[in-house]
């Protein structure tokens, strides 16, 4: 539905190619579609118009570099200033666990933004991370059965819950879990409380001073990745009554856009320090800027294109795609199995929308109705092969492939037209077991020429160590054999595409394979840091 | 069984203690009870309700919590919310408080923009803002305002005028849409509620189930479908026993299907009028909780193929244009049959609804107005545009 902020430009700068610095016209008509992409991306008014003002002043007079597209120049600026937003100040999105034990972290926000998910989610990441002895209690005596919610998940996670005394008031409970956290030795008392509107003076006046009784050392504001232009009143609000300091963003796992993030860090100034991104209590990551930058200019969150990638994958054919790749190996079977995925993965047309920089080519497909019917025209002629053909490619000779043809009711021609696409597919499986990412990248860089407006921004801002560590952090990634991007490459023919994309096969590939070199699980605290320099913001 | 007793001394305890505080002055135990508890207690209505009452033998079976014996408080509670409370300020006044705020706002800039001014594009950008501003989005925004600047672009015009006539473009969009529940034709009329995490589903039919059953007196029984959040079987537990209707429950993490099947078996045993069915919050991208939720469907029309009757997506206001997203992928999942937008007693404007409506053009049954048992209303299209431009 939305398109992607490089297709918007793509008509403005199509024809500014080579003409030098970008001038003040070029970039207030470009400055217009930024606004409307951030706007359907959720961003808050007053703060799009700040940033406007931000990506104005670096693009004007910025020289048009010749190896790059005016769009892909004014994207990198846009993507580059808006990381830098999200990201904030070095070492800002940690936790303060330094204050005196016990210390108070509070949990605030709307009513079912998810902040008693989150107060578990954060005591059990403190508890296996950092060693901290954790008391959980819940203030919420507005919403039926809500201290039962948090007593449930404390023993889902082996977190100790304040008992839970009927009829006492959020502050009688407040003043007990500190006393308890006291006596009990304990590090950090997470203090979860109602939802409430940030209109709602009573309410928050309670908060107030649930606040001055605990002396927090964090205060985390709780919000919903969907949140639309009310997140400014909800961050401000909050923070002028009592005070953040850091909001923790949930649903990231949904596929909202999340503006809410730029809106309320625009807004507030407080760094967003959490995502949460799923229901249990182990789906919480410290907060990825250039993930969330990606997200909000419609680029593709390559991440939740692998989430998709991964529900929708049998997990046997994924374990012996996996073994195929570590040999450097395919035939005909892997390309069926690969199509079947694309298949139940949503077709091509999906899976090129959700990747960087195709979202046009997405549009082409769509209209030329290729994807669906090529695949099945693919299946049948891979279908019409012996077992002994798919397996062995090289057994097909001119006779097999008019047998082949006759067979699946199509011509020769078109059964070469496979069978180089094969041999396109099993060179690159070969050079992914030689080469690293890193060489992967350049090699679809290369491969897409200018056709892929974001590639090189694309290849920058997620460098391999970024994208593996994004990878790596998702659950159970071992299984992910089987390479979900290069489905995109089965269908031959594809306008611009030549034999499929092999490149993209080859960033699937070296991921999903698990290549050497490859940051696991949570990659270090200096990867995790957005590339780009520190700039000054008002 | 044990556990019953158990289950049914908490209730007593709960009951008592509620007893004494409404029987009692907050402050002084030794205060007299409050003389209104017994004025109120019209003869019609208690009629009404005791005809009405469900048996609880009907229902004793350890997955069902019986209807709790009215008590003296029950009634007074029951006579009150059967009151007349138009003069109290009905749904439009506390929506109005609500958005006053935003609407006041909205009013405001609308004034600096226009009195000394002639309709000019400045003028019409800034007026497009607003709107967006409103969660109507861009294209929207961009759409009604195109429609308010004909004839009058270029032209003075005053400022009363520029609000009544955004409000009634808003309006004739959302009239088509406002559209009530008819639960009427089919019994047992089998509703499934759906949505996003944290929407309101469970708070939505703990209000329709006082609805309908403590003010239309409609025979109402409700299922906890969701069997996979902390606790959710026990929040949706209170609002039953609020509402004084009888709640089909399994154990957590038990097939949700299995609980429609067999609420809805039930509920036909029973002779119900009205089965609600509340269901886990599933994000709209996740194919294996929508293929869940396909499945509840598949297994409810097993037992009757025109079930369930509605399929009601609820919607918080406080969603941006991730709306249009969670209607479009229920929408392919389940054959949605209508909306209900929650929070809108919030500071957010839930000018989503407007783009929506243009978009799917699903009827949009019922507004949430705040957390309270009452707080629900029908969607008044004309009064919800007005009070969104503060005209
Ligand atoms: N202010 C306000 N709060 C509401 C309204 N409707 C629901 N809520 C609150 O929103 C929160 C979530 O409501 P639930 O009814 O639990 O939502 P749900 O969709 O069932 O949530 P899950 O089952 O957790 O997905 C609760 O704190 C409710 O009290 C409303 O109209 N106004
Ligand atoms: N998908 C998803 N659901 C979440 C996330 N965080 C919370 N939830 C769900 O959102 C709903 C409301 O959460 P809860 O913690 O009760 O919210 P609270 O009312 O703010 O305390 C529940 O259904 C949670 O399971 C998240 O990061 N992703
Ligand atoms: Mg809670
Ligand atoms: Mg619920």
């Amino acid at each position: 539905m939305f398109d992607s902020l490089s297709d918007k430009l793509g008509g403005i700068f199509d024809k500014l190619r080579g003409k030098g610095a970008l001038t003040e016209d070029d970039v207030n008509a470009a400055a217009r579609e930024i606004r409307v992409a951030l706007l359907e991306a959720d961003v808050a008014l007053p703060v799009v118009k700040e940033f406007i003002e931000i990506v104005k002043s670096r693009a004007i007079g910025a020289d048009v570099i010749k190896s790059v597209s005016p769009t892909q120049q004014v994207v990198k600026i846009v993507h580059d200033a808006m990381v830098e937003m999200l990201g904030g100040h070095d070492g800002e999105q940690e936790l303060n666990l330094k204050a005196a034990t016990p210390a108070a972290f509070l949990m605030v926000g709307l009513q079912g933004s998810g902040k008693t998910t989150s107060t578990a989610k954060i005591s059990k990441f403190l508890t296996d991370k950092h060693k901290k002895k954790m008391l959980m209690a819940s203030l919420d005596t507005q919403r039926p059965a809500a201290q039962e919610q948090l007593k449930v998940l404390g023993e889902q996670t082996g977190i100790d819950t304040l008992e839970i005394i009927k009829g006492q008031s959020p502050i009688e409970i407040t003043k007990r879990a500190m006393n308890e956290a006291r006596l009990g030795g304990y590090d950090i008392v997470m203090l979860d409380t109602a939802g409430r509107l940030s209109i709602d003076k009573e309410l928050m006046a309670e908060v107030a001073e649930i606040s001055k009784l605990a002396n927090p050392t964090e205060t985390l504001l709780v919000v919903d990745a969907m949140t639309g232009q009310d997140a400014v009143n909800v961050a401000r609000e909050f923070d002028e009554k009592v005070g953040i300091t850091g909001i923790m963003m949930t649903r990231i796992d949904g596929d909202a856009r999340g503006g809410a993030a730029m809106s309320m860090r625009g807004i507030t100034g407080k760094p967003i320090k959490l995502m949460g991104t799923g229901e249990q209590w182990d789906k919480i990551e410290p907060f990825h800027p250039d993930r969330i930058a990606g997200r909000i200019l419609g680029m593709g969150d390559v991440v939740s294109l692998v989430e998709k990638a991964q529900e929708s994958l049998q997990n046997e054919d994924a374990a012996a795609m996996a073994e195929k790749f570590k040999k450097g190996q395919f035939d005909f079977n892997d390309m069926l199995m690969q199509m079947r995925q694309m298949t139940k993965m949503g077709g091509a047309g999906a899976l090129m929308k959700m990747l960087p920089g195709l979202g046009k080519m997405a549009k082409q497909i769509e209209e030329a109705n290729l994807d669906d019917t090529i695949l099945k025209r693919h299946e049948a002629i891979i279908l019409s092969m012996t077992k002994a053909e798919r397996e062995k490619p090289a057994l097909l000779n001119a006779s097999r492939k008019k047998r082949i043809a006759a067979g699946a009711g199509t011509t020769v021609q078109e059964i070469n037209k496979i069978c180089k696409q094969q041999q396109q597919m099993a060179a690159v499986m070969k050079k992914i077991k030689k080469m690293g990412m890193g060489g992967m990248m350049k090699q679809m860089k290369s491969l897409m020429g200018g056709k892929g407006e974001e590639l090189e921004l694309m290849a920058q801002s997620m460098d391999p160590d970024n994208l593996g560590r994004d990878m790596a952090a998702l659950k159970g990634n071992d299984i992910l054999g089987a390479n979900p991007f290069d489905g995109a490459g089965a269908p031959s023919g594809l306008p611009g595409l030549g034999g499929g994309m092999p490149g993209l096969a080859g960033l699937g590939g070296g991921q999903m394979g698990g290549m050497p070199g490859m940051p696991t699980r949570g990659g270090t605290k200096k990867n995790r840091k957005p590339k780009v320099k520190k700039g000054k913001r008002k | 069984m044990v556990f019953w007793r158990k289950k049914k001394n908490e209730g007593m305890q709960d009951q008592e203690r509620a007893d004494d505080e409404l029987l009692h002055h907050k402050t002084d135990p030794e205060l007299s009870p409050l003389i209104e508890a017994e004025n109120d207690l019209a003869p019609d209505n208690v009629m009404a309700k005791s005809m009405n009452a469900i048996e609880p033998r009907d229902l004793t079976d350890a997955h069902t919590t019986p209807v709790p014996d009215h008590t003296p408080v029950d009634d007074f509670k029951e006579s009150e919310d059967l009151k007349d409370h138009t003069n109290e300020g009905g749904w439009f006044s506390r929506l109005s408080k609500g958005l006053s705020k935003s609407s006041n706002k909205l009013g405001q800039s609308i004034t600096d923009v226009f009195t000394k001014r002639k309709l000019d594009q400045e003028a019409l950008d800034e007026l497009e803002e607003i709107l967006i501003m409103a969660d109507m989005g861009p294209k929207t925004a961009a759409k009604i305002v195109a429609a308010f600047s004909e004839n009058r672009f270029d032209k003075e015009i005053e400022e009363s005028e520029i609000k009544s006539v955004l409000a009634s473009s808003m309006s004739d969009i959302l009239k088509p849409v406002a559209i009530p529940l008819d639960i009427n034709g089919k019994k047992p009329f089998v509703m499934l509620v759906c949505g996003v995490n944290g929407a309101g589903k469970t708070t939505t039919i703990g209000k329709l189930a006082h609805e309908y059953h403590m003010k239309q007196h409609k025979k109402v029984m409700i299922a906890a479908a969701d069997t996979f959040r902390a606790a959710a079987v026990d929040q949706l537990e209170v609002w039953a026993k609020r509402a004084h209707v009888p709640l089909i429950k399994k154990d957590i993490g038990s097939d949700p299907a299995a609980v429609a099947f067999e609420a809805l078996e039930k509920a036909k045993a029973d002779d119900v009028d009205l089965l609600m069915i509340d269901t886990a919050g599933r994000l709209q991208n996740k194919a294996n909780l929508m293929e869940e939720l396909a499945k509840i469907i598949r297994v409810i029309k097993k037992q009757d193929d025109t079930a369930p009757h509605a399929i009601v997506l609820v919607l918080d206001s406080t969603t941006g244009q991730n709306a249009h997203s969670q209607v479009q992928n229920f929408k392919d999942v389940v054959n949605l049959t209508g909306l209900v937008v929650t929070k809108l007693d919030g500071s957010a404007k839930g000018g989503v609804v407007v783009s929506l409506a243009q978009e799917f053009g699903l009827p949009i049954h019922a507004v949430g107005v705040g957390e309270k048992i009452e707080d629900l209303s029908p969607f008044k299209a004309e009064e919800f545009a007005k009070a969104l431009v503060g005209a």
